[in-house]
């Protein structure tokens, strides 16, 4: 049996674990957010690519990728890519474009949330410039083109032949407010 | 008597409990604090159990005849919750607080106001949970995993309920989990030296130390859930930058150690038991502790092995499966160990040793079923079917469950100074045994034939299966009544105890008089002989 300090000792041990865990539970938010970026799981894209150096293009190889635009529940907008696959050569730079048109009877904000498959080709597909880098905001029966530019990297794995880029359209318009006019 | 020992004892005056019920209110004694657990627990198990024939009465045969799809999601989620949080885990905490004290030689737990807190939180905690039931939208609905988004943007508004009522149970987890540990840690009589508790006192302290680690976490995700849906987070929402994958790593966090919660103390009653009616000692005390902090340690490491299907790439997978895989030695060895245990005993059969040796076999059976689920690429395929519902229940239902019903036949007549009636407790004993097998399984055929899981109708191939599996739970549940019926005779009277009650039992709780008196240990024992489980 031992005396009162040690019990509160102990006590106050234990209630440290406990604070720290629950600090845990809300540090494996950024630590998930840093291992997906830093590995490419999940299929998470890197943001906005500035090219360090020209690459070689790789006359010799044909990567095919395909594009999807898939919408969140209840988003009403229409959302296509204009061209569903493309063959290119890694470390040439590609455009292409994605149309939207605002069905909906008001004016709303959106967002698209880019995903790549297989997510070993995730990191290497590098967008200059891209759509989902920002957010949307169509009047009633609006519509868009919008510009994505990308390029392959030509060290990219030799087993991928195909990959998917695909995006998901979500409705921002309560989470981000509507810009004036 | 002189003044000086007036003195003394003027803190402690009242030696017998108060009378009333404010004795239960306000008491602080840990016996009475556990038998309020262990009977808030039957109620709640009773209450699961209405949910769970609910359940199986509208999968009793294909096409939907008594409840909605809505209502069906409902019973799913609200079983699963209150039978893990309302049933299983203070079960064991009642068992704990009966136990721990008079295993170790201490006089109560260290923290007994804490104690009475940490019990009288659940009744509220539940109290919330149920009263969803009768809100607009109905109860949560999104199972009791409740996967964001579905829990967030497309759950009832009572879910915010859901989260409060979590919130408090795992306040009272963490209060009786630390003064479990104070106890252990800081109680025990002379000579009690940490390799000489009995292996309940073991499992339990083990089990306390993670509740301490995941309890706060659930705390945490519930926290993310409440903020995503009533301040404009997005923690779980892939339009505002957040991630539905995240919520899933940090449930199961939270959610794989939980599992072994309610397992591991399940380990340390049937460590009790076997030896008693087996009239040997427990083979491989030292290994039985290691292995139990080797599945705690694991338990912190495998935890997508339950999101295997949501894509996570080849390595992790790989590593998961054998992670998980790994588990099934320290388990081994614990299976082993009670099987070496009645090897060339002097085997009797009273109703504890039918209900431990039948967890021995079933969860074993669950185990098994475990590992294929471990294997990724047969995961594939088993994922969310009726074989992980059958996997799962074989583990808690024979696995916790029965060791919990083992222990109250093994304790009750210590705690209450009357043996039960044995015929009636083994007639208890072949009507759950029969009921849990005929329930579970079935599900393990169709889950194989790949009948889905929480879906209030199916296939017509799955009919006969699923109709033998109602009628198994019915049978189990109405057993169930049968056993307080036992209980509720055992207080009320009965064949006196002797004090050791079984006459292979060891350990200091044998050596008090049957029942236990309100305050025992007041002085610590010296004799340890005796002290080993």
């Amino acid at each position: 049996m031992s005396s009162k300090t040690e019990v509160s000792k102990t006590i106050m041990q234990l209630v440290l674990v406990v604070v720290g865990m629950f600090g845990f539970g809300f540090a494996m938010v950024p630590l998930y957010d840093i291992l997906c970026d830093v590995t490419g799981f999940n299929g998470k894209t890197a943001g906005k690519y500035t090219a360090t150096e020209v690459q070689d293009v790789r006359e010799d190889r044909l990567v095919t990728i395909q594009f999807l635009a898939s919408n969140n529940a209840n988003m009403p907008w229409e959302f296509r890519p204009k061209v569903r696959t493309m063959k290119v050569h890694p470390g040439k730079m590609n455009t292409t474009e994605f149309y939207v048109r605002n069905v909906a009877s008001q004016a709303m904000v959106a967002q698209a949330v880019p995903s790549v498959t297989p997510f070993n080709a995730a990191e290497f597909l590098h967008k200059t410039e891209c759509f989902c880098f920002e957010q949307q905001q169509l009047a009633t029966g609006e519509d868009l083109d919008m510009p994505l530019r990308f390029i392959i990297d030509s060290q990219i794995p030799e087993e991928v032949t195909t990959l998917t880029l695909s995006y998901t359209l979500y409705d921002v318009t309560e989470q981000v407010g509507l810009a004036a006019n | 008597m002189s003044a000086v020992i007036e003195e003394l004892h003027h803190d402690d005056h009242h030696h017998g409990p108060d009378k009333g019920i404010m004795r239960w209110v306000f008491t602080t004694n840990h016996k009475d604090i556990g038998t309020l657990y262990l009977w808030f627990s039957f109620l709640m198990f009773l209450t699961g159990g209405v949910l769970a024939l609910g359940i199986r009465a509208e999968l009793f045969q294909p096409g939907l005849q008594i409840l909605q799809p809505e209502v069906f999601n409902q019973l799913t989620t609200m079983h699963g919750l209150i039978m893990v949080f309302g049933a299983v885990m203070p079960a064991f905490v009642g068992l704990a607080n009966w136990l721990v004290p008079m295993m170790i030689g201490a006089p109560d737990m260290a923290l007994p106001r804490m104690n009475n807190y940490s019990f009288w939180i659940l009744p509220f905690a539940f109290g919330l949970l149920l009263s969803t039931f009768f809100m607009e939208g109905g109860a949560p609905n999104f199972g009791w995993t409740f996967y964001a988004p579905l829990s967030t943007d497309y759950a009832p508004p009572s879910v915010t309920f859901f989260i409060f009522a979590v919130h408090m149970m795992g306040i009272s987890s963490i209060m009786g989990s630390i003064n479990v540990v104070v106890t252990i840690l800081n109680m025990r009589a002379p000579g009690m030296t940490l390799m000489k508790m009995p292996l309940f006192v073991w499992t339990w302290l083990i089990t306390a130390y993670l509740l301490i680690a995941v309890m706060p976490v659930l705390a945490g995700v519930v926290t993310m859930m409440l903020m995503d849906i009533h301040f404009g987070t997005a923690f779980f929402n892939a339009g505002g930058g957040g991630d539905p994958v995240l919520f899933q790593h940090v449930f199961w966090f939270f959610g794989h150690p939980e599992v072994y919660i309610m397992i591991l103390p399940a380990f340390g009653v049937v460590s009790a038991i076997i030896p008693t009616f087996a009239r040997k000692r427990l083979f491989g005390y030292d290994s039985m502790v290691y292995a139990t902090a080797s599945i705690a340690f694991l338990s912190f490491i495998v935890w997508a092995h339950h999101m295997f299907t949501v894509g996570i790439p080849i390595a992790g997978e790989l590593y998961f499966m054998y992670a998980t895989m790994l588990i099934a030695v320290p388990t081994g060895v614990k299976v082993f160990n009670w099987v070496a245990t009645m090897w060339q005993g002097a085997m009797t059969f009273e109703t504890p040793m039918l209900f431990a040796i039948a967890f021995v076999i079933l969860f074993t059976i669950g185990g098994f079923s475990g590992l294929m689920l471990a294997i990724v690429p047969a995961d594939f395929q088993y994922h969310d079917t009726y074989f992980v519902v059958a996997h799962f229940h074989y583990v808690l239902v024979p696995g916790s469950i029965f060791s919990i019903m083992a222990a109250v036949y093994y304790w009750i007549p210590k705690w209450t100074g009357n043996m039960y009636d044995e015929t009636l407790g083994k007639t208890h004993f072949w009507l759950s045994f029969i009921g849990v097998n005929v329930t579970f399984f079935p599900q393990h055929f169709v889950g194989l034939a790949g009948m889905p899981r929480r879906i209030p109708d199916y296939a017509l191939q799955f009919a006969d299966w699923n109709m033998v599996s109602s009628c198994g739970a019915f049978l189990f549940g109405f057993s169930q009544l049968l056993f307080l019926f036992i209980v509720i005779k055992c207080i009320r009277g009965g064949k006196k105890a002797t004090d050791q009650v079984w006459e292979g039992a060891h350990g200091l709780e044998w050596t008090i008089p049957s029942p236990a008196p309100y305050h025992t240990f007041s002085t610590p024992p010296t004799d340890m002989k005796e002290a080993h489980g």
